[in-house]
């Protein structure tokens, strides 16, 4: 086989010195009934052109990709992707690692987990960051038991505005820890009512922009808490012009890093964000990396505080969490590195004003108009005169994609269509879309 | 090393997006004061050619599967073909959204339902779920599952997990978190689990046994069917952690041990790259009687039609934003592809021959605590070795010799711990060199153990002050200190 470098005669020298006459002997330990009991999967073996044959011919039944204009989001958005990033994540020797048990040897991947955890906190406004978890949805879940550990109240206050996956994965978590979920309703303008908060939280789950795309307002929220923790659900392209949920009093800040450089690819491998305070360093989930020197002084980087993690700490660990997503850390760093602070500024400003033109342009159709009456980012949900699956129907036939309005009706949205406009739509698209919207 | 923080914050280089062709409105239009930001984060400007030579130079500073050998034990480091890479970039793959319509996305919905068909028979179960991004992740949904098994059969008094004192740590990690308690059972003398000790352990407060097979020892439980049974006539569950499952791809399978679930590492068994820590791939799968309890959405056919289904009302709900790491899961079907039935079967083959090999080259040197066939991977001890030499020593000196080291200090169970797993990738070439170092460390061991305390010399960097790091960390890169 193409991947095996024996050959007949080592395997035979290997097993004359381990006194062995037969390959099948190195399997006497199974017990035969198991043995009798295999069933192959009838799977041939393939050469590498027709496996890729098979793979190629696969993704062209993912029909419309190339050609569609895309305005869907929903907490994952069609960025444009520089080419350096997938050229340094290409590097093997970054992709072909393991975690970096050896330091030594792993000082490539630990100085990027380090510049990572710097670039987050540096978004965020937060104090400490996790060189990342799996996934947005599974990083709330995180901080929503990091919250109960350290506040120890068995309730936690969830915006009803939160994107439906965060909420499902939430739910799961807490009903196995034990956690009550309670629902906080929008207001009229589409943010979270904080004026019925229920007692006794271990924390309260807002995102920004939530689930319709509105901007909250979080200055005074923390104060209203007592002792709950603030979690933050934030999106980190719009945190280029957005103040830093650290600088509200957030406790934690989560997100998902899938718009810094990762490619949609059917929902993951994604990037899960986490970042908080230093006072909560030791109920953190998840690897970090910490800047130290050799025996010679020389600067460099080593995993740190593992006391934290299930391989040290096993039933005692504050998470089970120990494969991240380094890859894709690597990768959003890469991406905000070649942006740059004044890149991600005009990124995410190119992003806000293309998302108002279309906004504005719709809603001065007869009939259309903003859902809610609230600042927005890159994404708006908007009250639509007629069924919204009809219209989205009708675009669909013209390669326009829009989300299914059943994930907002869903939210006690109804006849509401939301759009997510990046830096990649084109006025052309923008108004392509208006004109159809016009007469339909 | 460098970070590229330490590069000056110069102004922007542009050149990477394009202009604003709407008429401009202005932020401060847009968006109210009170929720903008007043300061820039602090990343650098970079121009392209600086970063591109920041980031190659930290790849150098780096070891890989593709720089040598690595017998990182119970981390299963084999070859990731490079094909697979060039696959999941398919812009069809790469571009298709999560929430697009299902006949838009068909292609990713098949790749998905014809993994899990082949994950169910690698595991002689039933049913597989592909949502989890991890093995720990896998282990978590499957406590998941155990929960939600007995919370429907009304014996929710069953909250102990027992494992073998040889467990991975995310095993009883995993447990506690899914809401369970973790009861360790000592290991036999022979380094398998010993009857009369489950025996004793078992009562109708135990929901599972967590078991890794073959275990972290590298050896396979020989009674493992009594083991599953006695566990299922005590009422229990049989949890499999798959992460030695190269022990015996393509001859055995879980389900035929008894296995009620089983978790696969894709990133382990079926050669997806590990990416310096991730991102994994952790599926699922489980017998007929935990079937209805999966994540949801599933992935089903109708005829020649794929949908997700979620519809599915006993079901634990989701635990992941959408269906996994598609991508992954994307390079181990290409990497089932490839091998067929035939291939699996010559990877447990040579990983097993390999280990075997090296375990016998290696046990005149190295104490051997439990001296048996070994599958794919051998537990040796540093202890004894030289005057005050650890494992940590011996590791750190197989780096001057230019091989990653083996897994240290685990499992917890033989003192200065060296778990090694040389893949079925690695040829007898190559196995041989690393028993010659190994030696060669031995014998410096005692005769210049300096050699191996101040080791390594031939790295990057020296020994690292990991008791600083761990004390006052410095956790972000410290601009005010610049």
């Amino acid at each position: 086989m193409r991947y095996i470098a024996n050959t007949g005669a080592d395997r035979r020298a290997m097993l004359t010195a381990i006194g062995l006459s037969s390959l099948e002997e190195l399997f006497h330990d199974i017990p035969q009934e198991v043995k009798d009991r295999f069933q192959p999967l009838e799977l041939p073996t393939r050469s590498e052109m027709e496996v890729a044959r098979v793979l190629k011919e696969l993704s062209t039944l993912n029909s419309c990709q190339q050609s569609s204009i895309s305005f869907l989001g929903g907490g994952v958005y069609d960025h444009y992707i520089p080419s350096v990033v997938s050229h340094i994540t290409s590097r093997s020797e970054f992709y072909t690692a393991y975690t970096p048990y050896q330091p030594e040897l792993s000082q490539g991947t630990l100085t990027t987990m380090f510049e990572f955890q710097t670039l987050i906190c540096e978004l965020t406004g937060m104090e400490v960051a996790n060189a990342s978890i799996y996934d947005g949805a599974s990083a709330l879940a995180e901080g929503v038991l990091m919250a109960k550990r350290i506040v120890g109240k068995g309730r936690v206050a969830a915006a009803q505005s939160l994107f439906p996956h965060y909420r499902r994965v939430l739910d799961t978590y807490c009903w196995a820890a034990g956690i009550k979920v309670i629902e906080i309703p929008y207001t009229n303008a589409g943010a979270c009512d904080l004026t019925a908060l229920p007692q006794d939280l271990s924390s309260l789950v807002v995102q920004i922009p939530n689930a319709f795309g509105v901007i909250e307002e979080l200055k005074g929220v923390k104060e209203r808490l007592a002792d709950a923790l603030l979690i933050v659900v934030t999106n980190p392209i719009s945190l280029g012009i957005l103040a830093p949920p650290g600088q509200f009093g957030a406790d934690i800040v989560i997100g998902e890093g899938q718009p810094l450089g990762i490619p949609a690819s059917f929902g993951g491998p994604f990037l899960g964000l986490f970042a908080t305070r230093e006072r909560y360093l030791r109920q953190m989930p998840g690897r970090l990396t910490a800047q130290t020197v050799d025996t010679e002084g020389k600067i460099g980087y080593t995993m740190a505080i593992q006391t934290r993690e299930q391989h040290i700490r096993r039933e005692r660990a504050t998470s089970n969490i120990c494969t991240n997503s380094q890859l894709c850390a690597l990768a959003a760093t890469v991406y905000l590195a070649s942006l740059g602070a004044d890149g991600l500024h005009e990124l995410a400003t190119l992003n806000l004003e293309k998302a108002h033109y279309l906004a504005q342009r719709i809603t001065a159709l007869p009939g259309y108009r903003l859902a809610f009456e609230a600042p927005f980012f890159n994404e708006f949900a908007v009250r639509v005169p007629t069924d919204p699956q009809a219209i989205r129907a009708r675009l669909k036939e013209e390669r326009i994609l829009l989300d299914d309005p059943r994930f907002l009706s869903a939210l006690g949205a109804p006849n509401t269509l939301r759009f997510a406009v990046t830096e990649k739509r084109t006025k052309d698209e923008l108004d392509r879309l208006v004109e159809l919207l016009e007469v339909i | 090393m460098n970070t590229i923080f330490d590069h000056k914050l110069a102004k922007g280089v542009g050149g990477l997006l394009p202009a604003l062709d709407v008429p401009e409105q202005g932020i401060e239009k847009l968006i109210p004061s009170s929720l903008r930001r007043t300061h820039a984060p602090r990343i650098p400007n970079l121009s392209e050619p600086e970063l591109v030579r920041h980031y190659t130079q930290l790849s150098k500073v780096n070891y890989g599967i593709d720089d040598g050998f690595y017998p990182l034990g119970s981390c299963t480091m084999k070859y990731n073909p490079k094909i697979n890479e060039d696959l999941a970039r398919l812009p069809g793959f790469a571009n298709a959204h999560p929430l697009a319509d299902e006949d838009l996305i068909q292609g990713s919905l098949k790749l998905l339902y014809e993994a899990s068909r082949y994950l169910c028979g690698i595991a002689g179960l039933a049913e597989v779920t592909l949502q989890p991004a991890a093995g720990a992740h896998g282990e978590l949904c499957g406590m998941f599952l155990v929960k939600r098994y007995f919370e429907e059969r009304g014996e929710e008094k069953r909250k102990r997990i027992l494992l073998p004192d040889s467990a991975h740590g995310t095993n009883p990690s995993s447990a506690t978190t899914a809401g369970f308690s973790a009861t360790e059972i000592p290991s036999g003398k022979d380094g398998m689990i010993n009857l009369a000790t489950l025996e004793e352990a078992l009562d109708d407060t135990v929901a599972a046994i967590m078991l890794t097979v073959p275990n972290t020892l590298g050896i396979f439980e020989e009674r493992i069917l009594e083991v599953t049974e006695m566990v299922h006539a005590a009422g229990g569950l049989c949890y499999f952690d798959g992460a030695n499952l190269n022990a015996f791809l393509g001859r055995a399978r879980p389900g035929d041990m008894g296995a009620d679930i089983f978790h696969f590492n894709l990133h382990k068994t079926l050669s997806t790259p590990h990416g310096g820590g991730g991102p994994g791939s952790g599926p699922v799968a489980v017998a007929q009687s935990l079937v209805d309890f999966l994540p949801v959405p599933r992935i089903v056919k109708d005829e020649n039609r794929y949908r997700l289904d979620w519809n599915s009302p006993h079901s634990i709900g989701c635990i992941h934003s959408f269906y996994g790491n598609f991508g992954v899961i994307l390079k181990a079907y290409a990497y089932l592809l490839l091998l067929g039935d035939t291939g699996l079967r010559e990877v447990s083959e040579n990983a097993v021959l390999n280990a075997n090999y090296l375990q016998e080259s290696l046990k005149q040197t190295y104490p051997l605590p439990y001296e048996r066939l070994c599958k794919h991977e051998f537990v040796l001890s540093g202890k004894g070795l030289g005057e005050g030499i650890s494992a940590l020593d011996i590791a750190k000196r197989l780096i001057d010799y230019g091989f990653h080291p083996p897994t240290i200090y685990f499992p917890l169970i033989v003192p200065e711990a060296l778990m090694i797993e040389p893949t079925e990738c690695e040829g007898k070439e190559t196995l041989d060199r690393f028993i010659e170092a190994m030696e060669r460390i031995a014998a410096e061991a005692k005769e210049n153990p300096r050699l191996l305390h101040e080791a390594p010399q031939y790295a990057p960097v020296r020994r690292l002050d990991q008791t600083r790091a761990a004390r006052q960390p410095i956790l972000t890169y410290p601009f005010d200190e610049r």
